[in-house]
């Protein structure tokens, strides 16, 4: 039957004239049409390319013939597949003279080729020939073209004769020329500025349809820019009321609408041109009354400006009289059977609801109709609605809603969408911290990954805050509860892995808080929680670091710690891992099992978590072994720069250099302190805690070698001086945004000077650097600053630092920021000759090298000097104490392993400290030095 | 502004395809194959519009029509209005069904240019350009009978190489 049906459609062609095809053509087309499957039609279509290719390459092709088989090559990239083979014929065919073949060479060419393709240059010169023909089709086809094939540069090329066009004496020609204005406009705004008045000129033309046609590209002009197109407002109203009083040709009546493209337009224009403009609305109100009077509800397009009606009465500002019409207009709208109009009426009211809140209350009903409707996009739009009007009492319903039409959806992009609105909304006007939880749960186990990682961190750190108040009974409540949803949870088969990480953090730092549930229940569940996701390392990383807070509260409490056997497994299993970051934290783990409890507390300290991650960017509390290594005749450090190329110049250079820093930086007046001055300084002043006496005992009869290097000391540090006249500014660009930015590169390159003790140029300005850090106000905005946003800290060191993972990394920068981006100085520093006679001091060379390379190192400053910044200096705290007590008797037993540690990390006490803390702070997972741990203390 | 005009029957197939601002093909055939599948899954009855930012960027609509064997689907963006949209669905068909009286499917597979230059006429360059179907017709006309006329006269084949001699 269908095939009957093509055998007469045939014959019937054969009498429509130009139109008419060939038998080849309509038998590819029915062979096509008749595939049973997509391979079948591939096979035929490719063998029509094959015959395509052959059949060009024949000399003297008949013009006819040509015209099909560009045709053919349309049809043919219509079903997906290249035909750019043939592109130039169809190029070559623009240029006929005959009105057929060109306009089916404009068409092919506006099919295949984009603005930017090579072969538009060889058809910018028909055009221009075109656009002055005498035949006004062939005009119109040329205009037809250079919508689709003219790009910002060869505009110019034929802009004047689309501007003469404009005043062609026919109307079509005319309409084509604006709307080709309107399109370069779009296309280069710039190209077309000064050409703008023409549309204005073009608004008053005799035909109605030019002027309708001037609509499209004054809507866009007015859209961009409001103000300079309000002299125009009383023209618009006044062309509307003309329209809708039927004063234009009959021919423009569709449907009985007079002609109803133009009135749409018109609203969409007075809607932009009466938002927030009382006057300008005012001169609207008179029209906009008319119309929702006089327009027929009964058709499509009636419709269509009823309801643009209410969009425009939406956006100005609308008289009581008008809203009440728009009103009446949606519940009509609402009341209909059609979904198009219903899908309408709930737009509109998402509309006006802005304007007057209460006018859904009247159509709750409908909206809840609308709720349950099968149709999707009518749900949606509802869903939207509920979106704008969800105030605190409402809140529960209407999320609830919003997760079970989640829950039902498989399109991931909605689903996204609709989950990120519920997760705002529970943000903005949660009834309580329990239902908050509850909601976010759910959000996490159906949309899980589609989820925002920042959500995650958020509800993270709104478990380890609370909720603001000062009642701790209510914040713990409120996390006894996350954790006893959580262990519910946790049975469920296939979680997705952010929720995982949520659910071991939380389980880490609070599971065992209260007492109701065991450390082994709990580290029982993480081990599952591990194996059973033993693929994402991400997720086994939180397990790993939460079964170690878990052990690190026990042991702190005094309890005995029994590592139940799946753990034990669990930790063999990735000491061995691939990742180095499971490795490190397996090796950390383990390391912390074998510590007493004082050292544990301070590591892992109980519910620490929203503690401020304090740093000491000067390592000040070396100053004192420093000192000692100095005065003991130590090698003073040397600058990378200065080992690696400096150094013969050295003595030349000095005495310029000397007097330059101390202008060039304008630090205050500067004492030299003495040697012996500065340690107590350092003791008292610098440094609150008495580190000193650690380092004394642990490293006294290291320090015991040369004295030789000290004169060649004054010298070289005064270079030091002027290096940081180099790096100082790119300190300072870089991190502004921190509350002590100079100050900390300063530390952090002072600290030399310090160390050395001697002719420093500024041991002031480290003081000065701690003085801020100190004040408690400060810290607490820098927490705030920065103490939440760890994934963006990562984020930014991992852009500048190569291949530098996140969490591993804010423990120890000085090891690891400056390697990566210069390698040598930790080789250059073990290499070097000079530095070899005296090993005692090398850690504080080679944490001076670091600290300078990265200081001249415009990449790495950055990262360093946001590390520093926004660590304020840990040794303050007086728990540091017992656990640096704690090392040093681990390194006494042997000194020798702990100093060829501490060369290779020279703050790795630090690092330790830091490490844990922001391991606490859930910071993501990832470091490089999974060893230092087992090194330091095994 | 419109982003593509489509017309495809109910199996998938496309039947003519237009998009207002250059696609490469293969991006063309996905936006085809996408918005088959989203709307072979609709059920009857229910309303015309889909938002579908999935496809085609934030803010995008879609509006069909479901004749017979063939989807007629428009494309645009938030500044044209979704019932106005259908309407023009309207006029093409209307101004079809005058062009070939009673049109069906086949009459569009086999018209492939004749479709287009209708279309040309309803939409230009994204704008609705005109929407009464007799002006369309009328225009569609003259080039009909202008083309025929240019038809009869030069049918001498002129080589590649004349081309090229002659710029």
């Amino acid at each position: 039957m269908e095939q009957l049906k093509t055998i007469g459609r045939e014959l019937a062609m054969g009498s429509q004239g130009g139109f008419g095809q060939s038998k080849e053509f309509l038998d590819l087309v029915k062979s096509i049409g008749e595939a049973r499957s997509k391979a079948e039609e591939d096979r035929i279509v490719l063998s029509e390319i094959d015959i395509l290719k052959r059949k060009l390459l024949e000399p003297d092709i008949p013009k006819r013939k040509m015209k099909e088989y560009i045709i053919r090559l349309v049809y043919i990239e219509m079903l997906g597949h290249d035909a750019s083979f043939g592109y130039i014929h169809a190029v070559k065919m623009t240029h006929d003279d005959n009105l057929l073949l060109k306009r089916t060479g404009y068409l092919a060419v506006t099919l295949f080729l984009n603005e930017d393709h090579d072969l538009i240059i060889l058809i910018v010169n028909t055009i221009q020939k075109d656009l002055r023909s005498d035949n006004y089709l062939v005009v119109c086809a040329a205009l037809n073209a250079i919508c689709r094939l003219i790009n910002e540069e060869t505009i110019p090329a034929v802009l004047p004769q689309v501007v003469d066009l404009l005043n062609h004496h026919k109307e079509a020609v005319r309409k084509k020329a604006i709307m080709a204005l309107h399109r370069f406009h779009r296309k280069s705004p710039s190209s077309v500025s000064h050409l703008i008045s023409n549309f204005r000129k073009r608004l008053c033309d005799n035909d109605p349809g030019v002027m309708g046609a001037t609509l499209c590209p004054l809507f866009d002009l007015i859209t961009e820019d409001v103000a300079s197109y309000k002299d125009l407002v009383s023209s618009f109203v006044s062309i509307l009321k003309q329209v809708t009083e039927r004063r234009l040709p009959k021919s423009y009546d569709y449907h009985q609408m007079p002609a109803p493209f133009i009135q749409i337009k018109l609203l969409k224009i007075m809607a932009l041109l009466g938002s927030g403009d009382k006057s300008a609305s005012e001169i609207m109100y008179m029209v906009l009354g008319d119309l929702f009077r006089k327009c027929d509800s009964s058709t499509n397009i009636g419709n269509a400006i009823l309801y643009e009606c209410i969009r425009s009465i939406s956006c100005i500002i609308p008289s009581p009289k008008l809203l009440e019409a728009a009103a009446d207009a949606i519940s009509k709208f609402l009341k209909s059977d059609s979904h198009n109009l219903k899908y309408m009426g709930i737009d509109g009211l998402g509309r006006l609801i802005k304007i007057s809140p209460d006018i859904a209350e009247q159509h709750q009903l409908a909206v809840i109709d609308c709720l349950e409707d099968p149709d999707d996009t009518l749900k949606r739009k509802t869903f939207e609605l509920l979106y704008k009007m969800t105030k605190s009492s409402n809140v529960e319903v209407i999320v609830d809603r919003m997760i079970d039409y989640m829950i039902s959806i498989n399109d991931n992009h909605y689903k996204t969408e609709i989950a990120s609105r519920c997760v705002e909304l529970a943000e903005q006007f949660a009834p309580s911290n329990q239902w908050f939880i509850q909601i976010m749960n759910k959000v996490f186990e159906h949309a899980g990954d589609l989820v925002n990682i920042k959500v995650a961190h958020n509800l993270m750190r709104l478990i380890a805050e609370g909720f603001g108040e000062d009642d701790d009974d209510a914040d713990s409540k409120l996390r006894l509860s996350a954790v006893e949803s959580y262990l519910q949870i946790m049975s469920e088969p296939k979680l997705p892995s952010l929720f995982l990480q949520v659910i071991s953090w939380v389980l880490g730092e609070y599971g065992t808080a209260d007492g109701k549930y065991s450390a082994s229940y709990i580290s029982g569940k993480l081990c599952d929680v591990a194996d059973a996701y033993s693929s994402d390392e991400t997720v086994k990383g939180y397990a790993v670091s939460a079964l170690m807070k878990i052990y690190a509260f026990e042991i702190a409490s005094g309890r005995k710690v029994d590592v139940l056997p799946e753990c034990q497994s669990l930790i063999e299993e990735l000491l061995a891992s691939h990742s180095t970051d499971l490795q490190q934290r397996a090796y950390e783990l383990q390391a912390l099992l074998a510590l007493d409890a004082r050292a544990v507390e301070s590591i892992l300290p109980l519910d620490a978590s929203c503690e401020d991650i304090e740093v000491d960017k000067d390592l000040s509390f070396l100053n004192g072994y420093i000192q000692q290594a100095i005065e003991s005749g130590a090698q003073p450090y040397i600058s990378e720069r200065e080992r690696s190329g400096m150094l013969e110049t050295t003595d030349y250079h000095s005495q310029d250099h000397h007097e330059v820093p101390s202008h060039a930086l304008r630090f205050e007046a500067y004492e030299r302190p003495k040697p012996s001055s500065l340690r107590t300084q350092a003791s008292t002043e610098l440094v609150p805690v008495p580190e000193p006496s650690y380092y004394s005992e642990a490293h006294q009869p290291i320090s015991t070698s040369s004295v030789s290097e000290r004169e060649s000391s004054e010298i070289k540090l005064r270079l030091d001086g002027v290096k940081q006249k180099w790096g100082r500014p790119s300190y300072q660009s870089s991190t502004s945004a921190s509350s002590t930015p100079p100050q900390a590169a300063n530390g952090t390159s002072s600290h030399p000077d310090v160390g050395v003790g001697s002719s420093s140029l500024k041991p002031r300005s480290s003081y000065e650097s701690k003085k801020p850090e100190i004040d408690p106000e400060k810290q607490r905005l820098a927490a705030s600053l920065f103490g939440g946003s760890s994934s963006s800290r990562s984020d930014r060191k991992s852009s500048s630092g190569g291949h530098k993972p996140a969490k591993g990394t804010a423990s120890k920068p000085p090891k690891e920021n400056p390697i990566p981006v210069q390698p040598p100085p930790d080789l250059l520093d073990f290499g070097e000759p000079t530095a070899t006679s005296v090993t005692a001091t090398d850690p504080f060379k080679e944490l001076e090298g670091l600290m300078d390379s990265s200081s001249q190192d415009g990449g790495s400053t950055d990262v360093m000097g946001v590390l520093y910044s926004d660590a304020a200096p840990v040794t303050t705290t007086t728990s540091v104490d017992s656990l640096l007590s704690e090392l040093s008797d681990s390194s006494k037993g042997n000194p020798g392993t702990y100093q060829s540690q501490t060369s290779k990390g020279p703050n790795s006490q630090e690092a330790l400290e830091k490490d844990a803390l922001v391991r606490q702070m859930g910071v993501n997972p990832t470091s490089q030095n999974p060893t230092l741990f087992k090194d330091l203390l095994g | 502004m419109i982003k593509a005009v489509m017309m495809m029957n109910t199996q998938g197939k496309p039947r003519l395809a237009k998009f207002y601002d250059f696609l490469p093909v293969e991006k063309q055939q996905e936006l085809i194959r996408g918005v088959f599948s989203v709307l072979s899954s609709r059920p009857e009855n229910v309303s015309n519009f889909l938002e579908i930012d999935s496809l085609f960027g934030p803010d995008s609509r879609l509006v069909y029509k479901h004749y017979a064997t063939l989807y007629f689907v428009l494309v645009f963006d938030g500044s044209e209005n979704e019932l106005a949209m259908l309407d023009l669905i309207q006029v093409l068909v209307e101004t079809l069904d005058k062009c070939f009286s009673n049109v069906c499917e086949l009459d569009i597979v086999f018209n492939y240019s004749k479709m287009h230059t209708v279309l040309d006429e309803i939409v230009f360059g994204g704008q609705v350009l005109e929407t009464r179907s007799d002006e369309i017709m009328k225009a569609v006309e003259e080039i009909s009978k202008l083309e025929a006329a240019s038809n009869s006269i030069s049918l001498v084949p002129k080589s590649v190489s004349g081309w090229r001699g002659g710029r």
